[in-house]
């Protein structure tokens, strides 16, 4: 069985067993709606579904764009300095220490209601992943490349940019994987936490109203994104850094 | 030399003697070793008894290495004077075998010079292979752009470090003989375990052992020699003895 296939079955057996529970434990809807009802919402409410979808995927997008950025630089900057790395890198491991989800009150606070606290929040969930595996991947450069690079009379820089950075882009693509993932974690987060737009903060008022099956849409939407987004992804990496 | 270019630095004659500790234990103590000029030297030896740190040593690049002695360039050399060729080609699967060659230039921050990268690819026969990323290509093709990129760096000094053992034994015999060629006046130094190589290839043979360095006398004729040429077996029989060490293993 190809994978895909096996997938999609997967997902039949997943909603079979979700109608079958609805069906044997006789739940009312707005305990447990099951997956017909939950794609007729998805059917019926879809504007406003798409249009706060919008909101989270913007959020989500541009997190994960600049904690790319910002993990990608951070990594090269430890790599580049052992001075960097003695002063930067406890404070890293320290910052995992903390529990993002406390920032999020923070965030909200300091950056308001609007995108940007979404995006700070989703930004720094990935953050650690893409510097972390960016920068193992810098520090794992093959070491007679690197005694070649030095016999050829080139600057650190320039090892850095020709031979480090390139050799380490597939430790990069692993760290985005793991964005992919994380990032709308924190984009959810910080809807919960203080927004008036965004699937998270729908998600909190449909469950406020006991309308269970606008929820439960809502989440499908953002998972079906999650999945489309890791998945695009992993396609891109692997026909551009895996198959080089 | 042809192509209009300015002939290499000269050729100069490379002395060592000293001692080496890695971490404490000693790598080699109070060897000496002599590579005259414009020849090929072997340094020939079981597996982890120091060849490659020598080499190494020689290059520059033996990090970690506590050596006290002295190396010394007859003549002195400024600037870059040394290249090396390792068993792994160390070509970055990312770039072409063309850009591979360029590498040092980039390294350096030198305008490539693509014409005459064009012309040691033609040299080593790869004139077809230039846009072809390394996974494209054998062994021995990846070993030949290898050896392009050597030639490229036009430096006077060579330090080749068993680049043929990986090779099959036809493709090694055709490296041994393109590489002679290409690399004829340069001063070499080849290590290497295979005692039928250095006795085809050497101009000044060493032995070493834990004990240190032995020079053994290699034939005289003009390189690389023909494998059944008598004095090359002759020499390959000897050194052979001489690694084995135990005479009554060798009759």
């Amino acid at each position: 069985m190809t994978g895909w296939r096996a997938g999609i079955l997967s997902a039949f057996l997943g909603l079979a067993i979700w109608q079958g529970i609805v069906w044997f434990a006789g739940l009312p809807k707005f305990i447990l709606p099951g997956p017909a009802l939950v794609a007729e919402t998805i059917w019926t409410s879809r504007a406003l579904l798409a249009e706060h979808a919008l909101v989270t995927i913007s959020e989500i997008l541009i997190g994960l764009v600049l904690g790319s950025i910002l993990g990608a630089a951070t990594a090269i900057a430890l790599a580049a300095s052992p001075a960097a790395r003695a002063l930067i890198k406890p404070m890293l491991v320290f910052s995992q220490a903390i529990p993002v989800f406390a920032l999020a009150p923070i965030l909200t606070l300091w950056l308001g209601f609007g995108l940007a606290s979404k995006i700070a929040m989703a930004l720094i969930i990935i953050f650690f992943p893409v510097t972390s595996a960016t920068f193992d991947a810098l520090m794992r450069t093959q070491p007679d490349w690197l005694a070649l690079a030095k016999v050829m009379g080139g600057s650190p820089w320039r090892i850095m940019r020709h031979i480090k950075i390139p050799a380490a882009l597939p430790g990069f693509a692993t760290g985005l994987r793991l964005a992919a993932v994380y990032a709308p974690i924190g984009a959810i987060i910080g809807e919960w936490v203080g927004a008036s737009r965004g699937l998270g903060y729908l998600m909190l008022l449909a469950n406020g109203r006991a309308k269970t099956e606008l929820m439960f849409a809502a989440l499908i939407v953002l998972a079906v994104f999650t999945i489309l987004l890791h998945a695009a992804i992993n396609r891109l990496s692997t026909r551009y850094i895996d198959q080089r | 030399m042809g192509h209009g270019r300015a002939p290499v630095t000269q050729a100069p004659e490379i002395t060592l003697s000293g001692s080496a500790t890695w971490a404490g234990s000693p790598i080699f103590s109070d060897i000496s070793l002599t590579l005259p000029a414009g020849q090929w030297t072997c340094l020939l030896g079981q597996s982890g008894v120091g060849k490659s740190t020598l080499l190494r040593l020689i290059a520059g690049i033996a990090d970690g290495l506590d050596f006290k002695g002295q190396i010394a360039f007859k003549p002195e050399i400024s600037g870059r004077k040394v290249t090396f060729m390792a068993q792994d080609d160390l070509l970055l699967p990312w770039l072409s075998a063309q850009e591979n060659i360029l590498l040092g230039a980039r390294l350096r921050g030198d305008p490539p010079d693509r014409k005459r990268a064009a012309e040691l690819l033609a040299k080593v026969g790869l004139s077809d292979h230039a846009h072809k990323k390394p996974k494209h290509l054998s062994g021995g093709q990846r070993q030949r752009v290898s050896l392009a990129r050597t030639l490229m760096e036009d430096c006077p000094v060579v330090l080749l470090d068993e680049p043929f053992s990986a090779l099959d034994a036809l493709t090694r015999l055709q490296m041994q003989d393109l590489t002679t060629e290409l690399l004829l006046g340069k001063t070499i130094l080849l290590v290497t375990h295979d005692p039928s190589e250095a006795a085809r290839l050497g101009q000044v043979i060493y032995l070493m052992e834990q004990t240190g360095l032995r020079k053994i006398p290699a034939p005289n004729s003009k390189t690389p020699r023909s494998l059944d040429a008598a004095a090359v077996l002759k020499t390959q029989k000897m050194l052979y003895q001489n690694l084995l060490s135990h005479p009554e293993l060798t009759q």
